[in-house]
């Protein structure tokens, strides 16, 4: 794509003072792009990929911002910046892997405007789509990325239907593995839906990579107890250690009784359209030893049944690694 | 006759026709999509008359809804010390504070910075004129060859010798990281952080 420095093509920006405000404004108008952070989105503007005429940007509600206590657990507004979570006391000592993904995300000046909300919802890195290329996910008819030819070094190794993008969260993994609830508006109500189920492959829709349709908002994100303060563990692999998407990455946790694994939720980014539970290698670790033996088994587990593309077979051993560290790093820090 | 008087003013007249023509032309480049005095604005959509806090100052301005701030601050605003690298958050060198924090000034819309502090490059000396103690390091280190890149690096040393003053090295890397100098002069630029943070403390 050509870099065009100069101004992004018009529209007209709406700034609503609450949530009703902005999803009457979403009912409204069909195009309407709802902006938070702005970092997701201005590239798409910049490169002329997308051209909505109406912007929702949700800045000014305030409500939509902060950490608060709710229950036994936490709500994250959706608005929150990403340094507010990396650098929150509580969070840090009750959901350390999610302050550590916070923190893996590109770079500080991202992260104090980037918003957890935002960081979630994303659109997938696939530069052929980014590049504006009409391709499955964007409406058309071939995937530019699974060609003979094709740069796929990022893609996917599970879940591809006809699109192989991936989820380039790094936050999302990490809310995954906690069995965290993404809270959803719309004008109809509101509801909670699992983390593990707000993220949608190609094969359910491949034009969306979450559950929201276009006129709901995420608002929050709800971390319940079932995890707070038990051993938690995050590995970010990317080639460069600022800015960089995750070529990999890892969430997990544990609870353990001595070294016994009690319950555990492993959670990979990177190798599928969605953030990916690793519900048979939790399965297998129930009741073992958190050692090397039960690492290399559950890595060797998470691989089965990849499917790598051209360029992206290191995606194999880097997750497989990733999963076993994970693993031995519970046995490292016995509670 | 008169024939002297009108030519002269003829000159003048001309000469006014060609500096306006260049001014027209070189902000119709830049706001080219525009039809920047004529912007069409659905009701209940943003006002486009605003007052901006920079550097202390109250300064009246009109903005485009998709301006960003960047645009705003050096096309605008004549606060040229923020530069404009690579126009997409991954350079660093638009590098500004809005309320003590860092951001990209490329890639924030000046409406959603309405009603906030913003601090550039041009907001860091003292009423005398005096060096802020990050720009004093900056000096004495010799910190950057080029250049281009230092407003923005300069912005996240500020945030940082003001948010946590006794850093250490590989703190003040991780604060620095969201910016790129391709002269490759990082060890000197984080001599200038670590020189920083010791006037900073000493003063």
């Amino acid at each position: 794509m050509p870099v065009i420095n100069d101004m992004i093509p018009e529209f007209d920006l709406f700034q609503p003072a609450d949530v009703d405000g902005a999803l009457e404004l979403l009912a409204k108008h069909d195009d309407a792009w709802v902006l938070a952070g702005g970092l997701d989105t201005f590239d798409w503007f910049k490169d002329r990929a997308k051209r909505p005429d109406v912007v929702v940007d949700l800045g000014a509600i305030d409500q939509l911002r902060g950490i608060r206590e709710q229950g036994d657990g936490y709500e994250i507004g959706a608005l929150t910046p990403l340094s507010d979570i990396e650098n929150h006391e509580a969070i840090k000592a009750k959901f350390p892997m999610l302050a550590q993904a916070a923190q893996a995300v590109a770079t500080p000046q991202v992260r104090n405007q980037g918003t957890l909300g935002g960081n979630i919802v994303q659109d997938t890195r696939c530069w052929y789509y980014r590049g504006g290329w009409p391709c499955y996910r964007a409406g058309g008819n071939i995937c530019y990325a699974d060609t003979p030819t094709s740069m796929n070094r990022e893609h996917c190794i599970f879940g591809a239907s006809r699109c192989v993008a991936v989820s380039p969260s790094d936050s999302a993994p990490a809310l995954v593995a906690l069995d965290a609830m993404m809270v959803v508006r719309s004008r109809s109500g509101e509801r909670e839906v699992p983390a593990a189920d707000f993220f949608i492959g190609p094969s359910t829709d491949i034009t969306r990579m979450t559950v929201l349709n276009g006129r709901e908002l995420l608002v929050a994100i709800r971390i319940p107890s079932t995890f707070a303060g038990a051993h938690q563990y995050f590995e970010k692999v990317r080639d460069r250690n600022a800015w960089d998407f995750p070529l990999v990455n890892v969430a997990a946790a544990f609870k353990r009784n001595g070294a016994t694994i009690e319950d555990a939720r492993v959670a990979v980014g990177a190798v599928a359209p969605y953030p990916m539970r690793l519900e048979a290698v939790e399965a297998q670790l129930r009741g073992k030893n958190a050692d090397e033996a039960t690492g290399k088994s559950a890595g060797e587990l998470a691989i089965k049944g990849a499917k790598p593309l051209r360029h992206n077979g290191y995606k194999l051993p880097l997750m497989r690694n990733l999963v076993m560290r994970a693993v031995r790093d519970a046995q490292s820090a016995q509670a | 006759m008169d024939e002297p008087t009108t030519s002269v003013s003829r000159r003048n007249f001309i000469k006014g026709v060609i500096a306006g023509g260049a001014t027209a032309s070189a902000s119709g480049y830049l706001f080219r999509q525009n039809g920047v005095l004529a912007q069409r604005s659905a009701p209940g959509s943003v006002e486009r008359l605003v007052t901006l806090n920079v550097n202390g100052q109250n300064r009246p301005v009109d903005i485009a809804h998709e301006e960003t701030l960047a645009m705003t601050l050096r096309y605008k605003l004549g606060l040229t010390g923020t530069k404009l690298g690579c126009d997409r958050a991954e350079c660093g060198a638009c590098t500004v504070l809005v309320d003590g924090r860092t951001h990209y000034a490329c890639s924030i819309l000046t409406h959603m910075v309405r009603g906030r502090e913003i601090k550039t490059v041009e907001g860091l000396e003292g009423p005398n004129g005096e060096l802020h103690p990050v720009q004093q390091a900056v000096m004495d280190e010799a910190g950057f060859q080029c250049a281009f890149c230092a407003p923005g690096f300069i912005m996240s040393m500020v945030a940082l010798v003001e948010d946590k003053p006794g850093f250490t090295r590989d703190e003040a890397a991780h604060a620095l990281s969201g910016h790129i100098c391709r002269c490759g002069d990082y060890n000197k630029i984080l001599n200038s952080a670590m020189r920083a943070g010791e006037i900073a403390r000493s003063t």
